[in-house]
């Protein structure tokens, strides 16, 4: 293919993407170094970094980041890990696998505030949840998880979310895998741990890059879970950089801060991302 | 035990593991779907009633309430129309990646990947201005607008992996009878990507089907799609628990659903070039 032609295919989409990133963080640092409150219309003066400032010393400053982290790392380990077992517990042939795989994936089409609903009321309500039925029926006193545990409760509906993306992608990869060098292993005496140890956890190394790289994109950015099932509360137990920015921008109006707060978020972003592409990147097909 | 006998057994166990995880994992969807069929009084009795006699009163009233029908097309034009216009916009640039790259191919790809790594809070408010000044505060084409950009760099990376695969031979041997770019294109590479482009607008329909950070914030009643019509039952009616249960049900039935007769379709495409 000629050059020009190749510059002509890709031109739409190097220029939405490019529009897409530099306007609106043009704009968000430009209303990060003003004085921008929508209460307050007309008295957008140059600030400098007093914006900055008032985010940083906010007292859920520390904590968003702390829960942000917190809630990625988490997810990641629990879907990864689950992930590659549930989907090598899978690869051999049994009575329904079919229907097995598709209950498995289910919950990845479950739309974020269902799924913080859900869990919300009818499984983690301390009074009439499935869990305080459960805890009840063997003879502990029911956890009130939101109130108790608030982050944990975050991770484990994001968890519940994201581990059949990590089954269905590992599900795939396991396909490919070759099953003459896996019979090969186990006549000269490799046992099945071996033969997961040593030629299907390598087999799976790009496909964990894969999944963390695409789900460290979407956790930095949860926000309806937490939205929907326990408002950034108690206190800011459950506040993540995301949520912390919302509360903000579109409850305090204070859309200087709110900005300032946003080039912090991206900051995070790209240094969660810098050491993403050394750690996994390599494992990439780019 | 014989061998073989030992393999049966192993592979009941297999089985009788992978039932239990599947139908944990699944209950909580089980548990929404049973209880969108109760009365407000069921939904909420301790122990957990599993046999009742079931009404479809609540889904009436959801109807009724929030009238689901608009929010239901709402979901679909936003998600079906954002996935076909970045498939449009996304599989010529993935092609001329996956077949004439340059040095800066890689480059350009971690770029656009890194443009999904910005985070959405960080861009909302101007966004949310530029909408406001514009008029596309809650319409569809200001969704699909967003919902296109933000898919856009995962729908390339996804294409781009999928061409790479293609044998290199078939497309010589068309280069040899003479085909010119175009027909390669057209005649060769399409037809025979149809299950990765396919795969990949499916888990780009999900995505979009799921949005829920701008769809919350960019639309208030008229474009809204599913995921903010539900928002709108959190608090008020969190009580509520089988009408929120009936319209959760309606919410996710249509993709669920979906996604259930594409799933062999999806597991297939979502290799993201990590197989080899």
């Amino acid at each position: 293919m000629k050059r020009s032609i190749t510059r002509l295919l890709m031109a739409p989409s190097v220029i939405l993407l490019l529009v897409w990133m530099i306007v609106p963080l043009s704009m968000t640092i430009y209303f990060s170094t003003i004085r921008y409150n929508l209460l307050y219309p007309g008295q957008n003066n140059f600030v400098g970094l007093m914006n900055f400032e008032f985010f940083m010393t906010d007292p859920g400053f520390l904590p968003a980041i702390f829960n942000t982290l917190t809630l990625l790392l988490s997810v990641l380990i629990i879907t990864v890990v689950l992930g590659v077992a549930l989907s090598a517990l899978i690869d051999k042939p049994f009575f329904g696998r079919s229907i097995v795989r598709v209950l498995l994936i289910s919950p990845f089409f479950i739309m974020p505030t269902v799924n913080a609903l859900i869990w919300k009321n009818m499984m983690m309500n301390p009074v009439y949840g499935v869990f305080a039925w459960i805890s009840q029926t063997l003879g502990f006193e029911p956890i009130d998880w939101l109130s108790d545990f608030p982050l944990g409760s975050v991770i484990m509906m994001v968890s519940w979310q994201w581990l059949p993306f990590a089954i269905l992608v590992f599900v795939t990869a396991l396909q490919s895998q070759d099953t003459e060098q896996k019979e090969a292993a186990a006549m000269d005496g490799a046992t099945s741990w071996d033969i997961f140890r040593y030629l299907t956890i390598p087999h799976l190394a790009r496909p964990i890059a894969v999944v963390v790289m695409i789900e460290t994109i979407f956790l930095l950015a949860i926000f309806a879970e937490i939205f929907v099932s326990t408002g950034g509360g108690p206190g800011y137990d459950s506040t993540n950089l995301a949520y912390l920015i919302y509360n903000q921008a579109l409850l305090q109006y204070d859309v200087g801060v709110a900005s300032a707060g946003g080039l912090f978020a991206v900051i995070l972003a790209n240094i969660v991302a810098f050491f993403l592409i050394r750690a996994v990147g390599k494992n990439l097909t780019v | 035990m014989t061998l073989n006998q030992q393999r049966k057994f192993k592979t009941l166990i297999i089985g009788f593991f992978s039932w239990l995880v599947a139908c944990l994992l699944f209950f909580p969807i089980f548990w929404m779907f049973i209880t969108s069929f109760k009365t407000e009084l069921q939904a909420i009795s301790i122990p957990p009633t599993l046999f009742f006699e079931p009404t479809l009163d609540n889904f009436s009233i959801v109807q009724e309430r929030s009238d689901y029908l608009k929010h239901a097309m709402n979901s679909v034009v936003t998600s079906f129309g954002a996935t076909i216009i970045a498939l449009i916009i996304g599989v010529p640039a993935a092609y001329s990646m996956a077949f004439s790259p340059t040095k800066r191919t890689k480059d350009i790809l971690l770029w656009m990947l890194s443009t999904k790594m910005l985070p959405a809070v960080g861009v909302l408010v101007p966004i949310y201005i530029l909408f406001r000044d514009n008029g596309l505060l809650d319409s569809r084409i200001g969704l699909v607008i967003i919902f296109t950009l933000m898919n856009l760099p995962i729908i390339i990376w996804m294409l781009f992996s999928y061409f790479k695969d293609l044998p290199k031979e078939i497309l010589e041997a068309a280069r040899m009878d003479g085909a010119t770019p175009w027909d390669e294109m057209m005649k060769v590479v399409l037809p025979l990507s149809i299950g990765g482009i396919s795969s990949t607008g499916l888990l780009s329909i999900v995505l979009c089907w799921n949005e829920a950070f701008w769809s919350l914030n960019l639309t208030a009643s008229e474009a809204a799609p599913l995921t903010a019509m539900i928002a709108s039952y959190s608090s008020p009616e969190g009580l509520f628990w089988a009408k929120l249960s009936a319209a959760s049900t309606l919410a996710c039935a249509p993709i669920v659903i979906f996604g259930w007769f594409c799933q062999k379709q999806l597991v297939q495409g979502l290799t993201f070039g990590a197989v080899k």
